[in-house]
Formats: structure tokens, sequence, C-alpha cells
């Protein structure tokens, strides 16, 4: 794929924003994805949002995806993606940034490599939508105000939508009181 | 309701205490309705004048646990939501009784997950199961009078040491499914 295919114009304006780094782009049925690098995806959200030529002014949604066991060839096995809307050029993009663990997955604990620069400070609306791909994915955000589970409970022992987390959960669902007639 | 006139003025009726104070709570079982999903459609259907559950003494719904005696679980039980169950049910005062109503409160239904319990009775005492998907009002009904039979026989019917013994009522669908409407072609053939 060649960078002469892509017709999104925002993403010339972030090419000449940032000569240094390299970006990959791909266009499936009109829409267009940018692949970010983790550590340059604030300074690449803010051009977005502030340069008039972009102006992404809203963030529709920001998820995640555990390419574990996917078909084809990928990337990394964790993608952060956010989709951007501008309401002044009525026009759509979705930036991704590719995460690779060096934990085992199964555990809870910290991962720095699956961290990434919170965009809370640009859209606000951005802080619950992190705190769900915390809650799922396990993913950290840097400079996030407020990073605790948004669905499921404080002590909760894995990171349920991650590929290698069983279905039916490894007991979470057993393992309360009982109440009999006689409780009090 | 027509009782006293059929009886001379001054005549005297002698029963047991028990049997009468029995009477008295089969005739107002008032219920909490714990509707989680669409078990609480069938729910305020069966409450409203096609169904009628007045017809029962049950229409009272209380959505203070403090004021009822029957809890309908209606729908399925998330495992953040059972605590609230269970506070619920250790809220609400004896006599109390328990409908699990609908596959997903018996048993989890389809939803198998992580994240829904699978039966709220292995964690709180259910009086009465009603299958179905949702199951029809009708059901709902019959289990409110499976409660009322429970509440007639014994209110808590005990073994030798006190304990709850189970009912082992199974509540059975008492209505015929009808034919499927048949086919209509629009338009000119």
């Amino acid at each position: 794929m060649t960078v002469a295919t892509l017709t999104h114009p925002s993403l010339a304006t972030i090419k000449g924003a940032f000569p240094s780094v390299a970006f990959l782009a791909s266009e499936f049925r009109g829409q267009t994805t940018l692949v970010v690098p983790a550590a340059r995806l604030h300074e690449v959200m803010r051009v977005l949002r502030d340069h008039p030529d972009c102006d992404f002014n809203f963030l529709v949604d920001v998820t995640a995806v555990d390419y574990l066991g996917y078909p084809a060839p990928v990337q990394a096995r964790f993608a952060v993606v956010y989709c951007l809307l501008s309401h002044q050029h009525d026009r759509r993009l979705t930036v991704k940034v590719n995460l690779d663990p060096t934990l085992d997955t199964k555990g809870t604990a910290a991962d720095p490599a699956l961290e990434v620069e919170s965009v809370t400070d640009l859209w606000p609306g951005a802080e619950w939508l992190e705190r769900e791909v915390f809650d799922m994915f396990g993913i950290r955000f840097r400079g996030h105000p407020d990073l605790r589970r948004i669905l499921l409970w404080r002590d909760f022992p894995a990171f349920p939508l991650r590929k290698d987390y069983p279905l039916r959960g490894r007991g979470e669902r057993e393992h309360f009181q009982t109440l009999t007639r006689e409780s009090r | 309701m027509g009782i006293e006139s059929a009886l001379p003025v001054d005549s005297i009726l002698t029963t047991q205490l028990q049997r009468v104070v029995n009477w008295s709570r089969r005739s107002s079982v008032w219920p909490m309705p714990f509707a989680t999903a669409c078990c609480g459609i069938e729910l305020m259907a069966t409450a409203c004048s096609r169904f009628d559950l007045a017809r029962f003494g049950a229409e009272v719904m209380r959505f203070s646990p403090r004021q009822a005696d029957l809890l309908i679980v209606a729908g399925r039980v998330s495992v953040k939501m059972l605590p609230v169950l269970q506070r619920i049910y250790m809220q609400m005062t004896e006599p109390k009784w328990v409908i699990s109503m609908g596959a997903c409160a018996s048993t989890g239904g389809v939803f198998d997950t992580y994240a829904v319990v699978q039966g709220v009775d292995q964690f709180i005492p259910v009086d009465v199961y009603v299958p179905g998907c949702p199951p029809r009002p009708e059901m709902l009904i019959e289990a409110i009078m499976a409660i009322q039979r429970i509440i007639d026989n014994d209110a808590i019917p005990r073994d030798g040491e006190g304990a709850r013994l189970p009912l082992n009522i199974a509540v059975q669908p008492n209505f015929e499914p009808r034919s499927q409407p048949v086919p209509v072609t629009v338009g000119t053939t």
C-alpha cells in the first residue's frame, strides 16, 4: 500500500507536523485508520484536535482490540482505538496504537508496556471510555484523573475482554456468601 | 363478602388461630418485584387488568422490602447485583417467600458468562421456580398460587431441628399454545 492511495486530508497534515515519525495508515471502504507509535500518541492527538485542517473536536469512542488468535497477520497483541469526528469538516478518522504486553496477560499486575498517555486533557469525555478500556483490557492510561474500574468491582481478579480469559470466568460468579432461611 | 348475611347475626365461628393467620397471609401476599430484565415486563402484565393479580390478593407491589413478604426475582442477576438481592432478602421481614421467575433467575439462562449468577438459588433460598423465557403471566399466577398453597399447608414447614423443609413444588404451564398465524400475501398474485 502506498501513501498515494490514501485520500484523507488529515494524513498529510500529520505527516507535515511530524516529519521524523513513521506512521502506518490504511483505508477500507472509505474509512481511514492511522496507526501511531504509542510514545507520540498525545502529540498527534493534540494536532488532530487543534490544527484547523483537522479540527477533530469530538471523540466518538475509545476502545481496544485483543488480537490473540486473530486469523490474519497482526501488528501487536493489543490495539487501543480512538474514533474521531470533526463536525466542522464532516470527517472521521480512526487512530490506533499498538501495544505488546511484557507480562503474563492472565494476571492483573500493572504492565508498563500496556500503557498509553491519557487524552482526557484533550477530550474530557475520554475519562469513562478509558476507564472501560482499563477495566476490560488492563491497558492503563498515564495522566488519567481517576483510573478505576468502571463496570466490574474493584477486586475483580482479571481483565475479562482479553482473549485468554475464559467466557465463563474463573469462578468469580460462584464465590459468595450463601444466605439460608436462618440467616439474620 | 356476603358470608355474614348467610349466617345468623349472633353466630360464632370456631377455628384454629393458625388457620386464620394463614388465611389472611395467603389472601394478601405483597410482592417485592426484583425485576431486572424482560421477565419484569411479564410481571407488570400480570399485575395489569388483563391478568389482574388482584384476584389473588397479590396486587400490592411493594418497592420497600420491609413491607413485602414475597420476593419475585424476575430476570438475570449479575454478579454485581447479587449483594443487592441478598440485602433485599435480608431486609424482608419474616415470614417471607421467594419466587425465582424465568430461566435466567433460576439457572442463568443463555447468559452463561463470567458476569451472571447461574441461578439465584445458590445464594438465597427459593420456594418456587417458574420456567419460561419469559414465563407467561398465567405461569407467574400459578407460582403465586403455589406460594398460597405453601402458606395454606403451614407457613414455614420445618423439620425436627427447626430448619425449613424443601417443598418440591413444580409449576406447570396451564395454557395450550395456539397455532401460528397463517401467512398473508400482500399485493397481487
